[in-house]
């Protein structure tokens, strides 16, 4: 195969081999059982005949995700060209199998992870996985609007002295709230340290092509990144990109992801993957510029509601905010005596509107390349009406704080350890062995192997109040958590 | 002419409504629909946005009558009035004959049916020029948010809701109109048939945004031959003033305007609808 054939952005070799496959009209005896839907017709109905008709199985003409050499393989060298990248992964086990992956990658058993605490839960997940060491860095709060922010260069710097048998440093690129920390100085400390650099980008796809942009990670240097394709790229929920810089041992890597993914990797979600790269590779900058538009757009009509915060690049500071994702559309709505999470619930119970996310202080409405301005004027009208209806004397709302986390065990080991339950309040001081977190967004309140202060009950219990969907304990009504039976000191 | 040329819209997905067509005299895509203007031999030129029949000029005056005059034979004194959508100037023509209105803000998002109806439904866009008549391109929710208690009365003349009209028929815009009108303003939209379940859970839906977000809640009804079923809605929402006790005959007699449909008579009938809708409203309505 020639090079310049293979790197032509406007291709889309999976898709392509799909719509051969059609046409030659091949009679199926291998799975799926549903043979192009035949044997499936509700599901056929509901979905359609072309959706079904392409979700088939690996075969040579469509080449095998495990160990591929042909359409996947040529999908995955355009994605890494499109993104700036040595090497792309094709993922379909959403971005937390990414995410997985990096840290699988680079952490072994007892190995140290540099990363900030309000990371994914899929991140901590992974060191339950494979029992490495989280060295948190304790990001610094904006305490007006009760948000984390990202890694100051100082306290990453102290990390890597403290910790220099550190094997792997973790960013969040950017954060869900849109703010980045400074990736080219974190990469190149990470370097000099002989450590790695993962970036988690599940919210930063667009970073690739959008001008204006805070850096990506391939383009900072970073050794891996987590790129969350479905997200603001447009490709089917549960697709997603892992991306490796000029460091990795590609062979490696493969040999991780096939730990655990599946070996029925989904044409569909490899197709979307496929052809949203095209878009984004062709099309992107004029799509972002105008996400970026209705994003600034949003913002001014919000602020010029009064009470909310519609906040953006002003945060930039140069070093915890190092740059500001000008796509995201976070609103603080403490002012207006509401939490974020009930500004959320009146938004889909009052006016049909369903956004991101709504946790103690602000609430996410996402934007991407779906968006169009009748829309953002409904989201806009009914936050104006909602301050209108329901505001009231913001005294008595708890602002939303990080909480230092005091780790004492290792994820894994705390994970695995014997536990007992104990009513919630009765838990105090011992060490959890389970993740409590709102999702979204997803960022642990506790992760396993970490102490249970006052301060984090106060605050489960607040946050249950006011509504927010907390997931992650074994008793699904979170009454009870599962602790160590045993003291530690 | 040896070949027949029909428009056909879609009533509901298993029922068709065609007009036969003379002649096709424009059609284009503007940034927001389809715009499409035929001649047709029984209903003369017919307006036709993404499909739907807007407006024909042979039973248009029903709608523009039932939606202007109800409102303002029950408000003694309405001066200020902002118009949502009606950009074939319609409602307009009905609203200028009253002397006591003093300014009508029109708020129309595409410029281009404006356009068009200019030209090629020359008598109903007429007084769009009338001196009080104050036309703004904009997007009705993004022009409504900046108003405050201005309005007398807020006549909602949209599409129907499945399109870029949507956002007109949500409780957001619902309560920015409230809060656009005087304490004791009215606001009146179509309301959309009542009849295929499509349109019936559409209206029903409306309706519950508005009963939650004005004290006075009622619906009247009309027949508009061209519209699906050809039996149509409108509602009447009001912060102050009731649509049958607060009709006042005599005041509106005297300003003696000729009408083809509305009459202070039928104003009454209009409110007493059939059970089956008196039941849909009153679901939506505890």
């Amino acid at each position: 195969m020639e090079k310049e054939e293979v790197l032509n952005q406007e291709r889309a070799p999976i898709y392509e081999a799909l719509e051969k496959f059609r046409h030659m009209r091949v009679v199926p005896f291998d799975v799926p059982g549903h043979k192009h839907g035949r044997g499936n017709p509700e599901l056929t109905d509901f979905l359609g005949q072309q959706c079904v008709e392409v979700d088939v199985n690996s075969m040579k003409p469509l080449d095998n995700l495990c160990h591929p050499i042909s359409v996947i393989r040529e999908a995955e060298c355009l994605a890494a060209d499109a993104f700036g990248a040595a090497e792309a992964f094709l993922m379909v086990g959403g971005t937390t199998s990414s995410v997985q992956t990096m840290v699988l990658s680079t952490c072994k058993r007892g190995d140290k992870i540099i990363l900030p605490r309000n990371v994914h839960r899929s991140v901590i997940n992974a060191l339950v996985l494979c029992g490495a060491i989280p060295v948190y860095v304790n990001p610094e709060v904006d305490h007006q609007l009760g948000i984390s922010l990202g890694m100051q260069r100082e306290q990453v710097a102290r990390a890597i002295q403290k910790n220099p048998d550190a094997v792997a440093i973790l960013v969040n690129n950017p954060t869900y709230y849109g703010i980045c920390s400074d990736l080219r100085a974190i990469v190149r400390m990470a370097h000099e340290a002989g450590m790695y650099c993962l970036a988690d980008e599940a919210h930063g796809t667009h970073f690739y092509f959008g001008q204006g942009m805070p850096v990506s990670a391939m383009a900072a240097g970073a050794d891996m990144a987590a790129v969350s394709m479905h997200k603001s790229g447009g490709s089917l929920t549960q697709s997603s990109l892992l991306l490796c810089g000029e460091n990795m041992n590609a062979g490696y890597v493969r040999q991780i992801i096939n730990l655990t993914q599946t070996t029925s990797g989904s044409y569909l979600l490899m197709s979307s993957l496929d052809i949203s790269r095209r878009n984004l590779a062709l099309r992107g900058k004029e799509v972002f510029a105008k996400v970026v538009d209705m994003a600034e757009y949003a913002r001014e009509e919000i602020n010029e509601i009064g009470g909310y915060y519609a906040f953006g690049k002003e945060l930039i500071n140069g070093n915890s905010v190092y740059d500001f994702d000008p796509t995201k559309l976070s609103v603080h709505t403490r002012e207006i005596g509401l939490a974020g999470i009930e500004v959320y619930d009146l938004l889909r119970d009052d006016y049909d509107i369903q956004i991101e996310f709504g946790d103690i202080g602000n609430i996410l409405a996402y934007l991407s390349i779906g968006d169009r301005y009748q829309e953002l004027e409904r989201l806009v009208s009914a936050l104006a009406e909602i301050r209108r209806r329901f505001q009231k004397d913001p005294s008595g709302l708890l602002n939303q704080e990080y909480i230092d986390p005091e780790v004492v065990v290792s994820p894994q080991e705390a994970f695995y350890a014997k536990k007992k339950s104990l009513p919630l309040r009765e838990s105090e001081g011992r060490v959890c062995s389970e993740f409590v977190m709102c999702y979204p967004p997803g960022i642990p309140i506790l992760a396993p192997g970490e102490r249970i202060s006052r301060a984090i009950l106060d605050y489960i219990e607040y946050a249950k109040k006011k509504g927010c969907s907390m997931t992650g304990p074994e008793d699904p009504d979170i009454l009870h958590l599962n602790v160590l039976d045993w003291e530690v000191e | 002419m040896n070949f027949e040329m029909w428009f056909s819209e879609f009533h509901a997905p298993d029922v068709k409504h065609s007009i036969r067509v003379k002649r096709h005299l424009f059609s284009k895509k503007s940034d927001y629909q389809q715009i499409d203007i035929f001649d047709t031999p029984e209903f003369g030129r017919v307006l036709v946005l993404d499909g739907s029949v807007m407006l024909t000029e042979r039973d248009e005056f029903i709608y523009d009558e039932m939606i202007t005059h109800v409102p303002m034979a029950v408000h003694p004194n309405i001066q200020d009035v902002l118009v949502i959508g009606a950009g074939d100037g319609g409602v307009v023509h009905e609203l200028v004959r009253y002397d006591q209105v003093r300014r009508i803000d029109l708020v129309e998002m595409d410029p281009e049916v404006l356009e068009a109806c200019k030209t090629y439904l020359p008598e109903n866009a007429s007084r769009l020029d009338d001196s009080r008549v104050h036309i703004y391109f904009d997007n009705a929710l993004r022009f409504i948010r900046r108003c405050k208690e201005q309005y007398d009365l807020i006549i909602v003349d949209s599409n129907d809701p499945f399109g870029p009209s949507e956002g007109y028929f949500t409780r957001e815009f619902y309560g920015i109109c409230y809060n656009a009108l005087r304490d004791d303003g009215i606001m009146v939209n179509q309301q959309g048939s009542p009849f295929y379940s499509h349109d019936a859970d559409a209206m029903q839906r409306s309706h519950k945004r508005i009963v939650s977000t004005f004290p006075i809640s009622r619906i009247y009804q009309a027949h508009i031959p061209t519209y699906a079923a050809g039996y149509w809605t409108f509602g009447f929402a009001s912060k102050k003033y009731h649509p049958i006790d607060d009709l006042n005959v005599e005041a509106w007699k005297k300003h003696h305007l000729k009408t083809k449909y509305y009459t202070t008579k039928l104003h009454v009938g209009a409110f007493y609808l059939p059970a089956f809708l008196e039941k849909m409203l009153e679901e939506v309505e505890k």
